[in-house]
């Protein structure tokens, strides 16, 4: 590296604290332009805290902050953006009611006479940037209703406007379907090409494969590794962040199938999804596969009764569901891990053991009166069975790592015993150890006669985890492919409706 | 650390206590006439109303609304009484007809709120002045005073020091901290109020206990109504003007967080105490009424303010949560 020119920025031994916490020991990394990087590591491996130094939230406690070889200070997220830095981030916050033009030029709008804002100018300036994007976005169009990937693609252009060198994006695809992801990419890979250095997060390996030439992986705060992606293979990847050998991540074991536990007819929410017909038995694990915005969580949302429906039935272990009342699905064994944990699934100023009680308040009552000691037994005992990493069970809920966080939703519903498990994106941004313990509780609850389905745009989770693939295309179930012949591209082809649409 | 936010809250309420026992013993000491026991009977009763609507509007705004309409229930209801007893009904059957008035008040507010979704600062504001307006209506300008001596001597009488109706307060106010703070009820409040489309989706029948809130809120203030009418032996459609803001200043002061979801009810009520001693202490000192305002409106600022700079000098010194910060403060 000391033939080259020096790397655009760079953290030479950074070391961050929080209070009692050593978010960062001693790490450095290197962004080169025309490079991407990814950073590996595990929910609480210290990648957001890198991010904000770099981003300038943070400043290092010590260590060096270089830009092209020179020691720089970054004093707050200003002076990082003057430097060229520019971040994305899973969910951009956009101003929902400007137009994609005003949000891009924000406070630095092209002037014309008199200081007037110069809206042509700034249209097509605009609409210039978009093309070197190489992505149809109207200028014009109010930020409100875009969807996140088109978002994403503002804020690159907001970062290019300001000629962005060193891009960063933060577990952008998170919330992408595979087609956006692959626009992402091309942009992203077209950004590299003209110089720009790219440092990419995302807890899926194919991503960081697919895109990267090098990776810097953390664990616990600390630098682990630096590799080339040529060099290695997943597994490699997987041992760094992880630090021992894990288990089968997709440990599904085999269950015979029960009666029929949840059934759905002829479902319909007009304009969401129309005549979705299907079954769950004890004993099944069914996975609902499909793009994003192909209706599976509304599906889901609808059959546990958050939202009503227009026609159709559902019943659970044979009796008629009652639509558009959570708690009624509930009283007949129907639980949902909802997609977004943070905000549906959790209440986060509430401790721990208060979320676990939450979806069974009638169970930890003693007389009129809520049993602190039973509603702490109830938690305690869910904690030990799913392995919850925490300190004490009067904490907050906010403290723990997304993966922990998960552990407790799935606590609060797998306390109440259902019969009919839904699980909507059940390991979405979780780290890779925690993944396989998910995966293996799912197992472990279908083969103990739960009926589970699972909502999931991970194909691996879906082809690993699932006895039955269910799959949907804009609002409609239009294939259901059994274990034996699921593969990515029978799924992909029923998802995307290209080649044929499956079984 | 993590437990911290709930230590830090019972250190507010910790230092409202102790701001109370300061301020009280220095008006014992240093304020002719604050402790004898005619003025401690003054002041109890003096904040009768102030309590009993603190307890529900706790709830309420725990449960992340507001009833900005209280007063003007209370004025409603006066007016119903009044307008009944002058009709020649017995104030015993007037009474529970002012219960009802109130928690149907209270169930135009849930209405408007839960079922049409609108915002129930802008709700209670209509309301605030439909239920006044209303009183006027019903009584006009004229003041009931006739009502039968039993029931406004028993509105002020006192055992020993304690007025009677303040055994009532305490009574409300012991069922009020059981039902926050240890039934299943409470706890789906906070939840609600904290977050509440995971309450929903956890099956708390969010919109059924909101509107159940609006509706003892207005029970509450009619029942105030009865209070304020006997203890000042005058049914008047202006009666508890203003009161609305001393409530809500109470509840403020005591803790709850005006954004729902957090609070407790020994915070509020000892935040009634402590605005009731100081407003006691300061008229018997001869402050003028002005000063007076302005020492209230300085304990809300810093009860807004305090728990705010705690937020900051936390987040100063916390770990970052890694994900809590996605998305977020992009810039």
């Amino acid at each position: 590296m000391a033939d080259s020119p020096p790397p655009v920025l760079a953290l030479r031994e950074v070391s961050k604290s929080f209070g009692a916490v050593r978010a960062l020991r001693e790490v450095s990394l290197s962004l080169i332009a025309g490079e991407a990087l990814a950073l590996a590591g595990e929910n609480g491996a210290g990648k957001s805290t890198l991010v904000k130094i770099l981003s300038g939230v943070h400043r290092p406690d010590a260590g060096r902050l270089l830009l092209d070889g020179e020691p720089v200070e970054f004093h707050g997220p200003a002076d990082a953006q003057a430097a060229g830095v520019a971040v994305i981030y899973q969910e951009p916050t956009l101003f929902p009611d400007l137009t994609v033009a005003e949000n891009i030029f924000m406070g630095r709008q092209p002037r014309g006479r008199l200081g007037r804002i110069d809206r042509r100018a700034m249209r097509a300036q605009a609409a210039a940037l978009f093309t070197r994007l190489g992505v149809p976005l109207d200028p014009e169009q109010p930020a409100r209703g875009l969807s996140i990937a088109d978002q994403q693609l503002v804020e690159i252009a907001k970062a290019l406007s300001r000629d962005a060198r060193v891009l960063i994006m933060d577990e952008p695809t998170a919330a992408l379907s595979g087609n956006e992801v692959t626009r992402l990419f091309g942009v992203a890979r077209s950004l590299r090409e003209q110089g720009c250095a790219v440092l990419f997060i995302s807890h899926r390996l194919d991503e960081i494969f697919d895109l990267c030439q090098r990776v810097t992986t953390l664990r616990d705060g600390g630098h682990v590794a630096d590799d080339r992606i040529a060099d290695i293979i997943p597994d490699d990847l997987v041992r760094r962040m992880v630090g021992r050998e894990l288990g089968a991540l997709f440990p599904k074991q085999d269950a015979v199938p029960g009666e029929v536990a949840l059934q759905v007819r002829r479902l319909t929410r007009e304009g969401v999804f129309t005549d979705v017909s299907f079954e769950v038995r004890r004993g099944e694990i069914v996975a609902l596969a499909g793009l994003v915005g192909a209706g599976r969580s509304e599906v889901a949302r609808a059959v546990f009764g958050v939202d009503r429906w227009d026609a159709g039935s559902v019943q659970v272990g044979g009796r008629a569901l009652r639509p558009g009342s959570p708690a009624a699905s509930m009283a007949l064994g129907l639980a949902l891990v909802p997609e977004d944990r943070r905000q549906q699934g959790l209440v986060m100023e509430l401790s721990i053991e208060r979320n676990i009680a939450l979806a069974g308040l009638a169970e930890v009552r003693h007389g009129p009166l809520i049993s602190r000691a039973a509603e702490r037994v109830r938690a305690a005992d869910w904690a030990q069975r799913l392995q919850l990493r925490h300190r004490s069970l009067a904490d907050a809920v906010d403290v723990l790592s997304g993966g922990n966080q998960q552990k407790v939703v799935l606590a609060k519903w797998l306390a109440r015993q259902p019969s009919v498990l839904i699980v909507d994106e059940p390991t979405r941004g979780i780290d890779v150890a925690t993944k396989a313990e998910v995966h293996r509780l799912l197992s472990e609850l279908a083969v103990g006669g739960i009926a589970v389905l699972m909502i999931s745009s991970e194909l691996p989770e879906v082809l690993g985890m699932a006895d039955r693939v269910l799959v949907m295309r804009e609002g409609r179930l239009v294939a259901e492919i059994p274990r034996g012949t699921a593969t990515e591209e029978t799924v992909m082809a029923a998802a995307t409706g290209i080649g044929g649409g499956g079984a | 650390m993590p437990a911290d936010r709930f230590s830090l809250l019972r250190r507010w309420e910790g230092l409202i206590l102790i701001l109370l026992v300061a301020v009280t013993t220095w008006a014992s000491l240093g304020v002719d006439g604050f402790a004898n026991s005619s003025n401690v009977s003054f002041l109890l009763l003096d904040v009768t109303e102030i309590a009993l609507m603190a307890l529900t509007m706790t709830l309420v705004i725990v449960a992340a609304e507001i009833d900005l309409s209280v007063a003007s229930t209370l004025g409603l209801s006066c007016a119903v009484l009044g307008w009944l007893w002058n009709a020649g009904l017995p104030i015993e059957a007037i009474m529970p007809i002012c219960l009802v008035a109130g928690a149907l008040c209270g169930a135009l507010n849930g209405f408007l709120v839960t079922r049409l979704g609108l915002p129930s600062l802008a709700v209670t504001i209509g309301t605030f002045a439909l239920y006044r307006g209303l009183a006027y209506v019903i009584l006009g300008d004229q003041a009931v005073a006739d009502l039968p001596p039993a029931y406004t001597s028993l509105a002020t009488a006192t055992l020993g020091p304690i007025p009677v109706v303040t055994l009532l307060v305490a009574v409300l106010a012991v069922l009020f901290v059981v039902i926050l703070h240890a039934t299943a009820l409470g706890r789906a409040i906070v939840a609600l109020g904290s977050n509440e489309e995971a309450a929903y989706f956890a099956g708390i029948r969010v919109k059924r206990i909101r509107f159940w809130l609006f509706v003892a809120s207005g029970a509450m203030a009619a029942l105030a109504s009865l209070v304020f009418t006997f203890r000042y032996a005058s049914a008047r459609a202006d009666n508890g003007g203003g009161l609305e803001l001393a409530v809500i200043a109470a509840v403020l002061l005591g803790g709850v967080s005006i954004f729902g979801g957090r609070g407790t009810l020994p915070g509020v009520l000892a935040a009634v105490l402590l605005l009731g001693v100081v407003r006691n202490a300061l008229i018997l000192a001869d402050v003028a009424n002005e000063v007076l305002n302005f020492v209230t409106g300085l304990l809300l600022v810093a009860s807004v303010l305090a728990p705010n700079l705690g937020a900051v000098w936390r987040r100063r010194t916390s770990p970052p949560l890694e994900g809590s910060l996605e998305g977020k403060s992009a810039l």
